[in-house]
């Protein structure tokens, strides 16, 4: 039987956050921090359940390599989606530099 | 009853018709679609101020559809089953050209470069689409109060929440915006908001309808779902648009049997068993129970044999869904970072980019549900919550199909009380997440569902009763809530 984890702490929510690219205030860590503990202690009914026999459902039905035939067809127009991008260069999406130091 | 000035759910003219009516009677050249849509936008210049039910009216291509469709009948030709028929769209379904913003500032101004394919399918048979409807933003909610465009009202009480996350679809059909809309069901989002509004809402078979153009929230859960203010009519959009579609490889091969093809029949004979679990679970509200209660008798009355059935493992559901949506969302919302479309926050590189723009772009329920999935998926925590969830979710289906060797359909109520104040819920997220108790289950199993006004609660306003069907039973769905549907009506009287 799984046992039942502690309940979420402050500096956990704010590592989840840093995962998930969010930028809290501290206020926004407190408040979270006491929202998630309460929708995760919620979740301790299924904690407790010892079912470690039942297979797992990810999709309610068995459909896999759903292929279909290899015929050309028009894709998106590529101006007509580039016009919607905040920045673009030369036809491709343009993005602040990757790595921090100065080119 | 009570006694009050017209309000935004009192219909009248065409805004009263049904869409079949509207259908028959443009196909027959009696009435025009462009009547039709100008008593529609009339109706929506009236009340659309008091209810919010739209992102955005599309009054100008609206029109102009109309016009075409007129233009169609008179040259002889038919426009399709839908013709003229005015519908609402909830905001997360791909406009071509027109802004699809999922109630969210991170995909302000963003305007699709294709339709999705319901909204093709849509414009096949005829109907005319009205505009964008307003929901929680990216379909997390269960009030539409989190929204970047503020909150959707309830047209049978402006002080009350539509319910959500599709309260806009359901307030717009409510409130003679249109006779059909469409929303997205992931937990209830099209079932729980019906019920609130006084109207039918459905979320079909897993894979039923396409969702090519649905932006995502969460995949292994989401469905297309229409609303009406008639079985019937909810049975007739959903048959305009389901069927097989090679763009999105979790729809089902096809042919399916039409939705409509069993009303009329009554439910003589047919075995319903209502969910004990879900019927008497703790927080469904006195009156909601009563309410179900007719339900029952009523269905008895028409022949059925009703019986209670427990369906033990559906009390685990709403963990199990508020640990898979999150999960599977935290995964989805990954796209919106600045870089191809909506928002973009500056930021001195990349990762200051992303963060500035998902911290602006976002609100807070789309924050704490990402956060939550992110916890979930991550190392040490796995196997505890989403593992198990997965888990959970195996047991629910297995009750059901054994529920279902007994009993054709189930019932239950869709939501655990009549519609609340605005404002009501919004402080603990975990009682806003208890609006979705009886409808997840569905959504878990990737059944079909309905839900259907059944009379009202103490405060007078509309109570929704869920039929419930296994995979693929549309028809016997629609076939049982018609006979509540009539129940209904004649208790009204």
């Amino acid at each position: 039987m799984a046992s039942v984890p502690e309940p979420i702490s402050k500096e956990q929510v704010a590592h989840v956050a840093r995962l998930a690219r969010l930028s809290l205030t501290e206020e926004e860590l407190e408040l979270y921090t006491g929202q998630l503990a309460s929708v995760l202690a919620h979740a301790a009914d299924i904690e407790a359940l010892d079912i470690a026999d039942v297979p797992p459902t990810a999709h309610p039905f068995p459909l896999s390599n759903v292929l279909r035939e290899d015929e050309p067809a028009p894709c998106l127009q590529r101006d007509e989606v580039l016009a919607e991008a905040p920045e673009v260069e030369s036809g491709r999406f343009r993005i602040p530099r990757i790595l921090s130091e100065a080119p | 009853m009570r006694v009050r000035e017209e309000g935004p759910a009192d219909l009248s003219g065409a805004t009263g018709l049904s869409a079949q009516e509207i259908a028959a009677r443009v196909r027959g050249g009696e009435l025009s679609a462009l009547g039709v849509i100008e008593e529609h936008l009339a109706r929506i210049e009236r009340w659309e101020p008091s209810v919010h039910a739209f992102n955005l009216v599309m009054a100008d291509e609206a029109r102009e559809r109309a016009a075409a469709i007129d233009a169609l009948v008179e040259g002889g030709a038919d426009p399709g089953p839908l013709a003229g028929v005015p519908v609402a769209l909830k905001d997360l379904l791909c406009t071509r050209g027109a802004p699809t913003t999922c109630s969210s500032r991170i995909l302000e101004g963003w305007r699709p470069p294709y339709d999705a394919t319901v909204v093709k399918r849509l414009a096949s048979a005829g109907a005319v689409i009205v505009g964008k409807t307003n929901m929680d933003e990216f379909a997390m909610g269960s009030s539409t109060e989190h929204s970047a465009t503020g909150p959707t009202r309830n047209p049978h009480d402006l002080g009350r929440v539509p319910g959500g996350s599709s309260g806009g679809s359901a307030a717009a059909v409510a409130a003679g915006f249109a006779p059909l809309a469409l929303g997205s069901d992931t937990g209830g989002s099209v079932r729980q908001p019906a019920a609130l509004c006084g109207v039918v809402g459905v979320k079909p078979t897993y894979g039923l309808v396409s969702r090519y153009g649905l932006i995502a929230f969460a995949s292994s859960l989401d469905q297309v779902g229409p609303f009406a203010r008639s079985v019937a009519d909810a049975a007739a959009a959903l048959d305009a648009i389901s069927g097989h579609d090679p763009a999105d490889s979790t729809s089902l091969p096809g042919p399916h049997e039409s939705a409509a093809s069993r009303l009329g029949r009554g439910v003589d004979g047919l075995r319903v068993g209502v969910i004990a679990e879900l019927a008497g679970a703790e927080g469904i509200a006195p009156d909601v129970a009563r309410a179900l209660e007719g339900a029952a008798e009523a269905l008895s009355s028409a022949g059925a044999k009703v019986e209670e059935i427990s369906v033990p493992s559906v009390t685990y559901g709403l963990s199990a869904y508020y640990m898979i949506a999150p999960a599977e969302a935290s995964s989805n919302l990954a796209r919106y970072d600045g870089v191809r479309y909506g928002l973009r926050m500056p930021g001195q590189d990349v990762t200051e980019m992303y963060m500035a723009t998902r911290s602006a772009g976002f609100g807070p329920e789309v924050k704490r549900r990402v956060m939550l999935g992110t916890y979930a998926l991550s190392a040490g925590y796995y196997e505890a919550f989403y593992g198990k969830a997965q888990k959970v979710r195996t047991l629910i289906i297995r009750d059901f199909e054994q529920a279902y060797r007994t009993f054709d359909v189930l019932l239950s109520p869709t939501a655990p009380t009549t519609a609340f104040a605005l404002g009501a819920k919004t402080a603990d997220p975990l009682t806003m997440y208890m609006n979705d108790v009886c409808t997840i289950p569905s959504n878990l199993a990737g059944h079909p569902a309905i839900s259907v006004p059944f009379g009202t609660g103490d405060d007078g306003l509309p109570v929704g009763a869920q039929v419930l069907a296994p995979a693929l039973g549309e028809p016997l769905m629609f076939q049982v809530a018609e006979v509540l549907e009539q129940a209904a009506k004649g208790q009204a009287k």
